[in-house]
């Protein structure tokens, strides 16, 4: 293989990156590889195709009376049934009945079968539907395509792929990820958490500086805000016979926040003003209007001297005098909305508020009810107090503290919101006696994670540090007790641990001796849990006792064993392993006692 | 009475929203005509360079072409799309006050805007600042320098360096469908 391309398949938007591996033999290490974006080709309008950095993971379903075949040629043939990139957003925006978008956001939502056709959601019965899982291969398809057109020698399948999720993807998501590339034929594949994408990225633009600017005993805290998600992880610095060592050492929530929610809240604060002087928006304005809204908030961001930037949402007619609506953004709006909504001045000692949800909600996808992110980075610093302690950090605090600070995402482009989040977290250090944290300095913010990405795979040859991490969490099954049965009482469950916390890629688990009573042809279920805070446990510890906030209950995960050689209805005891792949995904396998048959546990089981 | 010419105007009237809109329009037939010429170029040359034909033949060679409408079509409908170029200019301004103008020429100039800075790029032909004095050597370039005023002499030339000029040196059209119609600049819209 030629390359190692690296992809952030994005919430809003996709990226692709690439580095140029090179022999190994002639490699000098003193050698910078050959870097590059791919410009991704995609329509732009009806007939017009441009190449442009970002592919929008907008997928738009037309009517067969709405486009012609003719009008939606790419360099790799006409794609008439579904469009993907900018044509996919802009028709959708007039169509939104026919338009799937956040597919990454369902696809990480345990509430659904991921791999059921729904999106659009609440679409008429006569629009086609696709599945999470099928709108991220439609996205990875036409990135391969415009690869190879790119690159007709080095064909995309060939080539090493790494592609980036959040750090908080539960295992079924990393699988369905894993499921989508295989699917369009990627043969060599790794996922990457997107925040160890950013360092990579940070590291590679610095060279050899890196490590001038961190040393042992640094916790590096690692904010991504994307357009839909905001991903946090913690990264320490150690030293192995005196090279330096980054070890990702805790990972976030999944927190459904983003930049995208910024533009809305802008746009809902500008049509509230609107409501004021008597003028109600229709939905086509609102959304033109949170357009709008996302420049002048860019503009007012990064020039200090702006005061107010004008709103102009144009007719949809012919006839644009008069018809155009007018308004303004202020300042004093932009940090009421932004800077107080989004990043209150909160102390580390208040965390997100969750409200339960009202019984009869609608299906949707669970959006963080506090837009406080700094709410959300407030509890998970605490939360993660003794993420560091075995590495020999001491800590014994009620919050750990990060002694540097890397951002990532667009929304933290504005050096407006940078230096809010930053003061905010020194407010915290300093008040707990700790020096302040330093920001670590140039890496490209909107593009980062799918750069970082590529420079992994050149890494993983063995070229430059290669950061430590493993899982993120240790995984749990749920078993009945043996305890006496009390009326009205549901059996008290157990959780005994399968995979522990920092398995590494490519290492199995221990096979426990505990034993399971399977039922041929009869699929058994268990309940699952995930902790991101117990690090001691190990495969095969059973809990009896936890709080709420150390385990985590995930979608259940489903055992099947077929019949072969075996009758239906018997019961095969089994034991379960649990690996973790070359890729990155987890994997339990059920294990008879005898023969060597081994059936695969599933995460992704829906009714 | 001190006028400090380096001021701007602060707010729009209609005199230069419209003076806005016609050098708008201006540079867009310049922008056009530029990227026939370009897209013309290479054939251009081969048609420049036939054999020398002596003063008697009859056949006259072949010094001006004609332009294909299709990228000037489809910059059209950029800027339609965009800016609503088209939808502006076909408007009659009297009768409407200076901050109904003033909305459509902020949809007009942001739009246009970014269309012309993702199909051109541009660069300034002289360096120089302009009001101050430049000079042209022997064998300048004609076509980039337009000399003006008082035309007398031989080079090197020594004057007043009026308008930098520009040149495109990149033009970043989009790929076209085989079979689009360039012609429908701005469809019809029927909302169901």
């Amino acid at each position: 293989m030629k390359y190692s391309i690296g992809i952030d398949l994005g919430t809003t938007n996709s990226v692709i990156s690439y580095v140029e591996l090179g022999d190994n033999d002639a490699q000098n290490a003193q050698d910078e590889p050959v870097t590059g974006l791919l410009e991704i080709a995609q329509l732009t309008s009806a007939g017009n195709v441009e190449k442009k950095k970002q592919l929008p993971s907008f997928l738009y379903l037309p009517h067969e009376s709405e486009i012609t075949e003719a009008e939606t040629a790419l360099p790799w043939g006409a794609q008439t049934d579904k469009i993907t990139g900018i044509l996919a957003r802009e028709l959708g925006a007039k169509t939104p009945i026919r338009l799937v978008s956040s597919a990454k956001s369902w696809l990480s939502h345990g509430g659904v079968d991921r791999k059921s056709n729904f999106l659009p959601l609440n679409s008429p019965e006569e629009v086609a539907t696709v599945s999470p899982l099928q709108a991220s291969m439609d996205y990875l398809s036409h990135l391969k395509h415009a690869w190879d057109n790119e690159f007709p020698e080095a064909s995309f399948n060939e080539q090493e792929v790494i592609i980036t999720i959040p750090a908080s993807f539960d295992p079924a998501a990393r699988d369905l990820t894993a499921e989508a590339a295989r699917s369009v034929g990627v043969r060599h594949l790794t996922l990457l958490e997107e925040p160890q994408a950013a360092v990579y990225s940070w590291v590679k633009s610095m060279g050899d500086n890196w490590r001038d600017q961190v040393s042992v005993g640094d916790v590096i805290l690692v904010v991504d805000i994307g357009g839909g998600t905001t991903d946090l992880s913690l990264v320490a610095v150690t030293e192995e016979d005196g090279n330096l060592i980054l070890n990702r050492i805790a990972v976030g929530d999944h927190i459904l926040l983003g930049g995208d929610n910024m533009d809305l809240a802008l746009a809902y604060q500008v049509r509230a003003k609107l409501a004021k002087e008597g003028k109600n928006l229709q939905p086509w304005q609102i959304q033109a209007l949170t357009h709008g809204c996302r420049s002048a908030k860019e503009k007012m961001l990064i020039d200090p001297a702006l005061d107010a930037v004008p709103l102009v949402v144009p007719s949809r007619g012919s006839k644009l005098l008069g018809a155009t609506l007018r308004s303004e953004l202020t300042r004093a709006e932009i940090e009421q909305t932004l800077v107080n909504g989004f990043f209150p001045e909160t102390s580390i000692t208040e965390h997100p508020v969750e409200k339960p949800r009202a019984a009869l909600t609608q299906i949707g996808l669970p959006y963080a009810q506090d837009a406080g992110i700094t709410r959300h980075i407030a509890g998970f610093l605490s939360k993660q107090a003794g993420a560091a302690d075995s590495l020999g950090f001491d800590s014994h605090d009620e919050f750990i503290k990060p002694s540097a600070i890397l951002f990532n995402g667009g929304a933290l482009k504005a050096p407006m919101l940078a230096n809010r989040l930053l003061s905010i977290i020194n407010g915290w250090l300093t008040g707990a006696g700790a020096n302040e944290a330093r920001l670590l300095d140039g890496a490209d913010l909107d593009l980062a994670v799918a750069k970082g990405a590529a420079y992994f795979g050149y890494v993983k040859k063995g070229n430059g540090v290669r950061i430590r991490g493993g899982l993120a969490s240790a995984y749990y099954i749920g078993v009945e007790s043996s305890m006496p049965a009390v009326p009205g009482m549901d059996a008290p469950i157990e959780a005994f641990c399968l995979a522990p916390f920092g398995m590494e890629e490519g290492t199995e688990a221990e096979v426990s001796d505990r034993e399971f009573g399977l039922i041929v042809g009869q699929p058994v279920r268990f309940k699952f849990f995930g902790s991101t805070v117990r690090r001691d446990d190990v495969s095969g510890t059973l809990l009896d006792f936890w709080s709420p906030e150390e385990l985590e209950e995930l979608p259940e995960i489903q055992a099947n064993l077929t019949a072969e050689g075996r009758k239906d209805g018997e019961v095969v005891p089994v034991r379960l392993a649990a690996k973790v792949t070359e890729i990155g995904t987890l994997m339990v396998e059920a294990i008879p006692r005898e023969g060597d048959q081994r059936w695969q546990v599933e995460f992704d089981v829906r009714d | 009475m001190n006028i400090d010419l380096s001021l701007m105007p602060v707010t729009l009237d209609v005199v230069h929203v419209g003076l806005g809109a016609l050098s708008l329009l201006l540079l867009i037939i310049v922008a056009v005509v530029t990227i026939v010429a370009m897209s013309k170029s290479p054939s251009n040359e081969e048609q420049s360079a036939p054999p020398v034909q002596s003063e008697e033949s009859v056949v006259k060679p072949d010094l001006l072409k004609e332009t294909t409408p299709e990228a000037a079509l489809q910059l059209l409908m950029l800027l339609q799309q965009e800016a609503r170029l088209i939808d502006f200019i076909h408007e009659d301004l009297t009768g409407f006050s200076d901050s109904d103008v003033g909305a459509a020429a902020r949809v007009v100039h942001e739009g246009s805007k970014k269309v012309l800075q993702q199909v051109f790029t541009f660069a300034s032909i002289r360096s120089e600042d302009e009001e101050s004095k430049v000079t042209l050597v022997k064998g300048f370039n004609a076509s980039e320098n337009r000399l003006t005023g008082n035309v007398t002499g031989e080079a090197p030339f020594t004057g007043m360096l009026i308008h930098k000029g520009w040149r495109v040196s990149k033009v970043l059209l989009p790929q076209l469908a085989k079979e689009h119609d360039v012609y429908v600049v701005a469809p019809a819209e029927v909302e169901l």
